[in-house]
């Protein structure tokens, strides 16, 4: 069974269909990656090394843009790899001119109270 | 292979198909919401009830809404005979609901709690009503019917990274089965189209089609960005996020598959507004998943397939729910919920054509009357999308 499913020709991310490990070596067509870290089951990973502001591309098309510099085998989500659409954060901070980057999904989707520490 | 283009169904004075022949039991407005309950309730699975939180309170777009979905409900195909529960007092006007299904050609009556006397008597009327309704709707049977007078809503929740690779594209292929012998599908849920837009657009009939299509996702993403966060606070959602899909672009791009590859986009309608055109129809509802079924199932779809990768319960008061997974884990821990498990076109021990001939046998069946889980389990969500506070 494959482990590792690249859905595009154009994709620089694939999909884990088993969990992997750090150090495993896995088959992708026309080459082979050493994978970096932990992978869970149904999470990406990179097939080359992803510049910070590059495109993530899977399904052959852009899913978001590297929120920081990702090496090949490395594991991408949320921690790496951030929406391009619906950041209604982004629109705020740059009126605030507050500088504010991709942050894990649930630190920022609540309001705090004014003056709380953010995570 | 040749695959049958036809399947056992209700053939409507209105000359609409339905493939469900239920009593509807309606509730004008929220208060008359528990009586209508145990009206249907009294001749459940062919009574069955549309409780909601609306009908009163409401102004402009928000009244119209709700008022449109019911009188959707109404005249719907799967709907033989409609019984309106009103308290009195309420803006939602029972008499208009009735008249709706009567022009549909549909027996319809009328009970008010506040002019029968309280709850007991009005439920005791209504359930007496109800059961005429039902031995009326006995008498009738299902007909040969063409799969092309199916409106088939498209639909996912719950979704892992499986729903992109194996129960979305097995839907799509049936999808364009569909469209292919003069069906339609109808696919909702404008936040998970946000970055799978222009693959829409580009199946698009005309460029008025495609532009009408662009602005409703730029509306809905400009209503995002107006509250000043970050839509990956519910898009994707937590449980999504756990299940490996990132950002909102690969949810949609992922969700997509399943209206199809090749199908015209051939109309774009706001919510629970009537299905009219063949090929694949875009409707505005939100990514809720229930309010985004009880919006298509409105707009005339007769039945749902679903795909889920986490699972979930969710049915319709008129519609069946075909679930269908992906995931072999969900297949198992979640078997009550779910019809069908797809999750061999994964690990390559069934092809998406044989998984997609599955579905297919598994769609005309539902149509014909087979019941699915959520019908099994008595699974009958309904909620009424609303755009503006209680006033």
């Amino acid at each position: 069974m494959i482990r590792l499913l690249v859905i595009s020709p154009r994709d620089n991310v694939a999909t884990a269909l088993e969990p992997l490990s750090r150090g495993d070596i896995v088959e992708v067509p026309g080459n082979t990656l050493r994978i970096g870290e932990a992978i869970p089951r149904g999470h990406k990973v990179a097939l080359a090394d992803i510049a910070t502001g590059a495109p993530v591309i899977k399904y052959g098309s852009a899913i978001g843009m590297a929120s920081a510099s990702i090496p090949a085998g490395a594991h991408v989500h949320t921690h790496n790899l951030a929406s391009a659409r619906g950041r209604g954060d982004l629109a705020r901070a740059a009126a605030a001119t507050e500088a504010r980057i991709a942050e894990p999904p649930d630190s920022d989707a609540i309001e705090l109270p004014a003056g709380e520490p953010r995570r | 292979m040749n695959r049958p283009t036809s399947f056992r169904g209700f053939l409507r004075p209105d000359g609409r198909v339905g493939t469900r022949n239920h009593v509807l039991v309606v509730p004008t407005v929220i208060c008359a919401s528990v009586v209508a309950e145990r009206i249907a309730a009294a001749i459940a699975p062919v009574g069955t009830a549309v409780p909601h939180q609306a009908g009163c309170g409401q102004l402009g777009p928000d009244l119209r809404i709700t008022h449109d979905t019911l009188a959707a409900y109404c005249q719907h195909p799967n709907v033989g005979a409609v019984l309106v529960v009103a308290l009195g007092c309420e803006q939602v006007i029972a008499q208009h609901l009735a008249d709706v299904a009567q022009r549909a050609g549909k027996p319809a009556e009328v009970v008010a709690i506040q002019s029968e006397g309280g709850t007991v008597r009005a439920t005791d009327r209504g359930i007496g009503i109800a059961r005429q309704l039902r031995a009326e709707l006995d008498r009738q049977a299902r007909e040969t019917c063409e799969v092309s007078s199916l409106i088939l809503s498209v639909k996912c929740g719950g979704s892992d990274y499986t729903s992109g690779l194996a129960s979305n594209p097995v839907l799509g292929r049936i999808a364009d089965r569909l469209v292919d012998v003069g069906g339609s599908i109808v696919l909702g849920e404008i936040a998970e189209i946000m970055g799978a837009e222009q693959l829409l657009a580009e199946r698009a009939a005309s460029p008025k089609i495609a532009a009408q299509l662009i602005q409703v996702v730029n509306r809905v993403e400009a209503e995002a960005i107006a509250l000043g966060l970050d839509i990956r606070g519910t898009q994707p959602s937590p449980g999504n996020i756990r299940g490996g899909l990132t950002t909102i672009e690969e949810k949609s791009l992922g969700a997509t598959h399943k209206a199809g590859e090749r199908s015209p986009l051939t109309d774009v309608v706001p919510y629970a507004a009537r299905i009219t055109s063949r090929g694949l129809t875009v409707m505005d509802t939100p990514g809720l998943d229930v309010e985004s079924v009880t919006g298509m199932v409105a707009g005339g779809a007769q039945v749902v397939v679903f795909t889920t990768g986490l699972g979930t319960p969710t049915g319709n008061p008129i519609a069946p729910v075909v679930k269908i997974t992906g995931n072999a884990r969900t297949a198992v821990s979640m078997a009550d919920n779910i019809d069908l498990d797809v999750s061999g076109v994964i690990t390559g021990r069934e092809s998406l054509a044989a998984a997609a001939d599955r579905l297919f046998d598994e769609l005309l069946a539902v149509a014909s009357g087979s019941a699915t889980a959520a019908e099994r389990l008595l699974h009958r969500e309904f909620a009424i999308h609303r755009r503006n506070p209680t006033i």
